[in-house]
């Protein structure tokens, strides 16, 4: 079998306070794989690790946090043990990253221009000529109105689906190999964040490219993603193909998360909602995190952490139910 | 049928744009809110749809005698509210009541739960301590939330918990309207469903009627009795939330069906991705505000400002496309 162009092996990524006597397992044992032109989303709460997992592949983690264990190969590659010059040819030109809010990720003292063009100097050492006609490419490529017009004017001056398509346009420009996408559309508009979702697709389709979506969003995965990895509370619970997720949930939390969601289709009386709060990832309950508000939760469940169980193809949950 | 508890008449905001800093003239004008009119009947709830600068907002701002309209009127229990004298306004005031988005920035970070709640008591009405603290109990049981809460800081609660808090206080007057300003958007997907099914709770309990404001169309689909689609501070369609889930007929409300996401990888959409941009307000497009954008525009659209017509059962569309041949 082929190797997956990005593999992640029992990844553990905590935070530890000043003195060390605070420790917050954000991210607890993640593993997944990801092949060339597959788009992952990963679903989860705010505080679920979705982040944190994505910056740790990136290795752009911030100071308090350690990769504390665990392996993350791309294509063929432990990115845990490359030097810090290593991994600043990765990032930008292998795997790039798109953030949520596109007037935090743009600077607003250069055109974008010019910072379309940085990643294209730095990585692929174009200039002049050569590279002006690239950035009039990349523009052209999502969609932006007279490339040479846009290309001498700051962020400032364009709407907010506008801004997010040039973040593209830079996330694209060196060819990578893998996309991160943090919640990209939960800043625009419902029209535009449909012409942004189509735009991907279509970069995808063209350059072979492989995606991570990150989202609290089951309708973004519904849409885009071929697989789907469920996050709660720095433990992935649930991975499976994105037909499986959706016909077959395995975990009671991913059950209950499909539940919560109201239909545009036709009217639920009461959506299902889950009870209580997720819980405070430096006090875990003993046990399955999720067992406090699991309403199939049996005693054994808020003793014992589950590991993880092969329900279907290619489809784990980590839940005391479905031992055998 | 059900009583009109709120009636808005061609209702218009517009927004000076000056040029200028001491010698200030207007050089244009934002016609945020343009001629819109709805009713919100008792215990019933009202839903706005739209993009940002469709003019939602504002007109919710004009609801709770934030701005003051332009032109046109707002008739609560059948009365101007322009007109009001200062103790009706203050009566008024007490009847209409907001739940924000961020429950984050909405409550004060230095009063203690138990204040925010009984601050509208202590104001609006003179109540002995002992009477206010038992409302207050009343009020945090109401919502769900422990009783035992009120001695905490807002810090002290998750988003979901804080959002109870800021609804408890906008029930603390016994209003009959609650505006609700994109209630659940900044909230989890797990604590979404919890409030949206507390909010329904409430609504039957006590009888209120709700004015919601959203751009997730199914959570407004869930949640409201009448829907009404707004682009560029015009009305392009309304009707029942039925009616609309069922039957959407502007080209407008059939590109946000299109655009909203599916529940399953397997649903099948009639695909309707419009292009470009919502126009600036400052110049909005001549005809129908839609039409650059619109799929089925035909010459007139661009000439000729459609009108907003009845179809059937109480469905209201202002598009071209369905009007009688003539």
């Amino acid at each position: 079998m082929a190797q997956p162009l990005l593999e992640l092996k029992q990844l553990r990524t905590y935070f530890v306070s000043a003195k060390g006597t605070r420790v917050v397992k954000a991210v607890d044992g993640v593993s997944f794989t990801l092949d060339e032109g597959e788009t992952l989303g990963v679903v989860g709460e705010s505080g679920s690790g979705k982040t944190v997992t994505s910056l740790s592949i990136l290795r752009l983690l911030p100071a308090a946090a350690r990769i504390v264990g665990g392996e993350i190969w791309f294509a063929g590659e432990n990115l845990l043990t490359k030097s810090e010059r290593e991994m600043q040819h990765v990032r930008g030109s292998q795997i790039t990253m798109i953030l949520q809010d596109p007037l935090m990720s743009l600077n607003p003292l250069f055109t974008i221009g010019e910072q379309i063009a940085e990643p294209l100097r730095i990585h692929r050492g174009m200039h002049g000529s050569g590279l002006a006609e690239r950035v009039k490419d990349l523009l052209r490529n999502v969609r932006i109105p007279s490339p040479e017009v846009r290309m001498r004017e700051y962020p400032h001056q364009m709407s907010g689906g506008m801004r997010q398509r040039i973040v593209g346009a830079i996330c694209i420009s060196c060819e990578p190999r893998l996309l991160i996408a943090d919640e990209p559309t939960t800043s625009l508009d419902v029209t535009i964040q449909a012409q942004y979702l189509q735009l991907l697709k279509d970069i995808q389709k063209r350059s072979g490219l492989a995606m991570i979506f990150i989202t609290h969003n089951i309708g973004i995965v519904a849409k885009m993603c071929d697989k789907v990895a469920v996050m709660y509370a720095g433990k992935l619970v649930e991975r499976a193909p994105v037909r499986e997720i959706f016909n077959k949930p395995a975990h009671p939390y991913t059950e209950a998360l499909l539940n919560a969601m109201p239909k545009l289709t036709d009217k639920t009386e009461r959506l299902w909602s889950i009870e209580g709060q997720p819980p405070d990832l430096a006090n875990l309950p003993p046990g399955c995190p999720f067992s406090p508000r699991c309403p199939k939760a049996e005693e054994r469940c808020h003793r014992e952490v589950p590991p993880e169980f092969q329900v279907g193809e290619n489809h784990y949950t980590r839940c005391w139910l479905w031992e055998r | 049928m059900s009583d009109t508890l709120l009636e808005v008449r061609d209702l218009k905001k517009h927004f000076p744009v000056m040029k200028g800093i001491i010698f200030q003239k207007p050089i244009g004008w934002v016609k945020a809110v343009d001629g819109v009119s709805y009713t919100i009947n008792a215990g019933e709830t009202l839903g706005l749809v739209g993009e940002s600068g469709c003019g939602k907002t504002t007109t919710s701002k004009l609801i709770l005698l934030l701005e003051r309209p332009t032109s046109g009127s707002i008739l609560f229990r059948g009365r101007d509210i322009q007109t009001l004298q200062s103790t009706e306004t203050k009566t008024y005031r007490r009847g209409v009541q907001a739940v924000f988005q961020d429950p984050f920035s909405s409550l004060n970070p230095r009063i203690r739960v138990g204040d925010i709640i009984a601050e509208p008591l202590v104001v609006n009405e003179a109540l002995p301590k002992a009477e206010v603290k038992e409302r207050v109990q009343e009020l945090l049981r109401l919502v769900g939330l422990n009783p035992s809460a009120v001695n905490l800081f807002p810090h002290e609660f998750s988003g979901g918990q804080r959002q109870r808090i800021a609804i408890a206080r906008a029930l603390s007057l016994n209003p009959s309207l609650i505006v609700l300003d994109e209630p659940v958007s900044a909230l989890d997907v797990s604590i979404r469903a919890q409030i949206m099914n507390l909010l329904l709770d409430l609504q039957q309990q006590l009888g209120l009627s709700y004015l919601l404001i959203a751009h997730d169309l199914a959570a407004v689909l869930h949640l409201s009795t009448n829907i009404v689609v707004m682009y560029l501070g015009k009305i392009v369609e309304m009707g029942t939330s039925d009616e609309l889930r069922h039957k959407p007929l502007h080209p407008y409300t059939q590109a946000l069906f299109s655009a909203a996401l599916p529940a399953h990888p397997d649903e099948q959409r009639e695909e309707i991705i419009i292009t470009g941009e919502v126009p600036s307000p400052l110049n909005p497009p001549s005809g129908c505000r839609f039409h650059p954008r619109c799929p089925f525009a035909m010459p007139a659209c661009s000439e000729v400002e459609p009108v907003l017509r009845s179809t059937a059962n109480g469905h209201q569309v202002a598009c071209h496309l369905y009007n009688e041949p003539s």
